[in-house]
């Protein structure tokens, strides 16, 4: 990195807008905070008197907590709001909701919602910082972050490594943001799953696209599946959950396939037998509950890095 | 009404073979004379040196939200935007708030537009309410002034329906619009499916939404042999389809808007909902293909699809938006960056614009024939301005073209011998 560096961005959308100085600074940044969640006081003034809310439109624990508990340990004020998404049709818009928060004075609002593009649209309106925390199935930015800070703690970079993320590659920000994160950071990524949740231009945007999991998985030094949402069977993209589990799920017998000390991750909630066995899941090389730990690092890194913290 | 000489303007009428500079005089609402010796009393001269003087230009694909959606636009504001944009006619969609499927609803659009600033012609609905699954009366609509007919905002997914309603519509002589979209492919879609829709996260509607319909069409054109209008073609595939059919003798006429020769997927750019629009903006092969199918002949008109939307529905999240922009004050400075870049002719634009419009509604107007209604539209190709929010006519704003700087637009409109618009 450039001893000139500086970490220049007001908001936090997409990977897409940062560089790989920015998001190896980001990464480094929560790794020297990873330390205040290990003492007994958890807690520094760094962000003492900072006000950010946690706009949530869609149910969501683990990320809503994850900020929440990143924003207290640097002493910021946290408020949290579960709005309905139905909003819109009671009368009040996004833009509406979002202003009324803004006259509020906060610092930033960190927002999770069904619309993708969302929080660009906020960018527009009001002058807090904004950070994305999963707009429909664009991107889910801290989510990528923390892991390919997993991935670089355990396997010491991140270049040159295959990575494989299998599932529902349609639907799945966590993969739309982790597939331009790991393939700016210089390793490969190769994605399966059904045809029916794979878009088009998928290698566009830097994946290798397998006709069989199998293919994705030789050899790969990380194997990441996705969440599949029980109602896709509904909307006739998978024949069933006990056909996606035999043909899509990653068992023991597909990870030989992968190197013997291959990471295995997963973005939670798991449906535990469907896309992942419980003995992978729980497994030696399974990194899933080190993910979660990271995330309050990452998180606590992009506040301080967009609230300008001292 | 006063007579008025448009004096030394290059006089451009397709059907009548005319381009020549000179003298048209407009005498008791009619085309009188080119070139007259002598002029009535009371005439008012304009000179038109370096101007262009046509035959009044038709918009055969507008929504005027009234009744309904007033806040968006009404007859009278619509009119006057038309007529701002060069104007002298327009046909308005049936997708109305109720729905345009009466008798008595297509009255009421003529009693409103008697006073309007540019002719308007209803086209009603093939189904009851819209709904797509009963024809509604058509046979009354056009006895009390009905052009066409369509769904147009929906398409008619029942084949059959859409079948029956080109037969019924063939008593009376008039064209069945398609508004050709296979909703299973399209719903929920907000853009064009493709790698940007992918990267963006947002559900894409695939070229083949459009292109299964318009074929379909087609063939039901074909069976039975009427006249079927495609309303806003936007692929490369539904060009070539167009093509081919016209060849075999299809008697089919098509359309397409200013936005899809001039724009792409990428003016969606960070969510602009102003460039969110169904059928959605496309890519670079198929901006190439309209051309092409303007170019020769596959295209027989452009039409704004003028759909106006107050910032209520526009100011939400991407895939919240409502479809649609205002077109009728850019569409002709759009079409002239075709002239100007050697894609089409003055000629050609006059028929994309006038001519073939009435055509393919069978409406009255596109020339300049001695004797017609005085309907004119008078085109200044060097005028440079920059296209402002604030100087928007039309009741709504959402335009993607808002601050582009444009070339050419209409200086003078008059509707039966009567000016609507000036700006010489």
């Amino acid at each position: 990195m450039d001893a000139e560096y500086r970490f220049n961005h007001k908001h936090i959308l997409s990977i897409d807008d940062f560089s790989t100085d920015d998001l190896s600074f980001i990464i480094q940044t929560a790794e020297s905070f990873k330390e205040i969640s290990t003492r007994s006081i958890k807690k520094v003034p760094t962000l003492r008197g900072k006000t950010i809310i946690n706009l949530f439109f869609e149910p969501s624990t683990r990320t809503r907590l994850s900020f929440e508990i990143a924003a207290k340990r640097m002493s910021a004020d946290t408020f949290n709001i579960s709005a309905s998404t139905s909003s819109a049709t009671k009368g009040e818009t996004l833009i509406d909701t979002v202003r009324n928060l803004e006259a509020m004075r906060p610092d930033a609002i960190i927002i999770r919602h069904s619309s993708s593009g969302s929080p660009h649209m906020l960018t527009r309106y009001i002058s807090s910082s904004v950070i994305n925390a999963g707009d429909g199935t664009h991107q889910h930015p801290s989510q990528a972050i923390l892991d390919m800070m997993t991935v670089k703690e355990k396997k010491g970079h991140l270049k040159g490594l295959k990575v494989a993320i299998i599932g529902d590659i349609t639907h799945s920000r966590v993969a739309h943001s982790n597939i331009v994160g790991f393939t700016k950071m210089g390793a490969d990524v190769h994605v399966s799953g059904p045809r029916t949740m794979v878009p088009i231009g998928i290698e566009d945007m830097g994946a290798t696209l397998h006709r069989s999991v199998a293919d994705a998985v030789s050899g790969a030094d990380v194997v990441m599946g996705l969440r599949i949402q029980k109602e896709r069977q509904q909307d006739s993209l998978i024949p069933s959950l006990r056909e996606y589990a035999q043909v899509f799920g990653i068992n023991s017998t597909l990870m030989r396939l992968a190197k013997p000390d291959a990471l295995i991750m997963h973005p939670g909630p798991i449906n535990r037998g469907v896309e992942m066995t419980a003995e992978v899941a729980d497994s030696a090389q399974s990194v899933i509950l080190e993910q979660v730990t990271n995330g309050v690092a990452v998180r606590m890194a992009l506040l301080y890095l967009v609230l300008g913290g001292e | 009404m006063q007579p008025i000489l448009l004096k030394n303007g290059r006089i451009i009428d397709p059907v009548n073979g005319i381009d020549m500079v000179g003298n048209l005089l407009l005498h008791l609402a009619k085309c009188a004379q080119i070139n007259p010796s002598s002029l009535p009393e009371g005439t008012r001269e304009i000179d038109l040196t370096g101007k262009w003087v046509v035959p009044g230009l038709i918009d055969i694909h507008v929504h005027l939200r009234e009744p309904g959606e007033e806040y968006k636009e009404t007859i009278e504001s619509g009119a006057q935007a038309a007529a701002a944009g060069g104007f002298t006619a327009v046909a308005c969609m049936p997708n109305t708030k109720p729905v345009l499927d009466s008798a008595q609803m297509i009255e009421a659009v003529l009693s409103k537009a008697q006073k309007a600033a540019c002719r308007v012609y209803p086209v009603g609905a093939i189904s009851s309410h819209g709904q797509g699954s009963t024809l509604a009366n058509m046979g009354e609509m056009f006895a009390a002034g009905a052009v066409a007919f369509t769904d147009d905002g929906l398409p008619v997914s029942d084949s059959q329906l859409m079948r029956r309603a080109m037969e019924y519509a063939g008593n009376y002589g008039v064209p069945i619009i398609s508004h050709s979209e296979e909703i299973g492919l399209s719903r929920h879609g907000s853009m064009n499916e493709g790698p940007m829709s992918t990267r963006m996260g947002i559900i894409g509607i695939p070229h083949a939404a459009e292109e299964i319909m318009v074929y379909r069409d087609l063939a039901l054109a074909e069976l039975t042999g009427q006249h079927v209008h495609l309303a806003h073609i936007s692929t490369k595939e539904s060009v070539s389809l167009i093509r081919r059919a016209k060849a075999n003798g299809c008697p089919v006429s098509a359309e397409t808007a200013p936005h899809y020769f001039s724009l792409t997927e990428k003016a969606v750019g960070k969510y602009d909902t102003y460039a969110k629009m169904n059928p959605p903006l496309r890519m670079d092969y198929d901006v190439e293909a309209i051309k092409e199918g303007l170019q020769d002949g596959t295209l027989d008109v452009i039409a704004s699809d003028h759909a106006p939307h107050s910032d209520l529905e526009k100011e939400l999240e991407f895939d919240r938006a409502a479809n649609g922009i205002i077109g009728l004050e850019t569409s002709l400075s759009l079409a002239l960056q075709l002239v100007r870049s050697n894609c089409i002719d003055e000629k050609k634009l006059v028929e994309l614009m006038s001519s073939n419009p009435a055509k393919a509604l069978g409406l009255p107007g596109g020339s300049l024939t001695v004797g017609n209604m005085a309907d004119v539209t008078v085109i200044d190709p060097l005028r440079q301005y920059t296209y402002q929010r604030d100087e928007v006519v039309s009741r709504s704003k959402n335009s993607p073209f808002l601050g582009w700087n444009l070339t050419g637009k209409a200086v003078l409109t008059i509707v039966g011998g009567k000016v609507t618009y000036e700006d010489l």
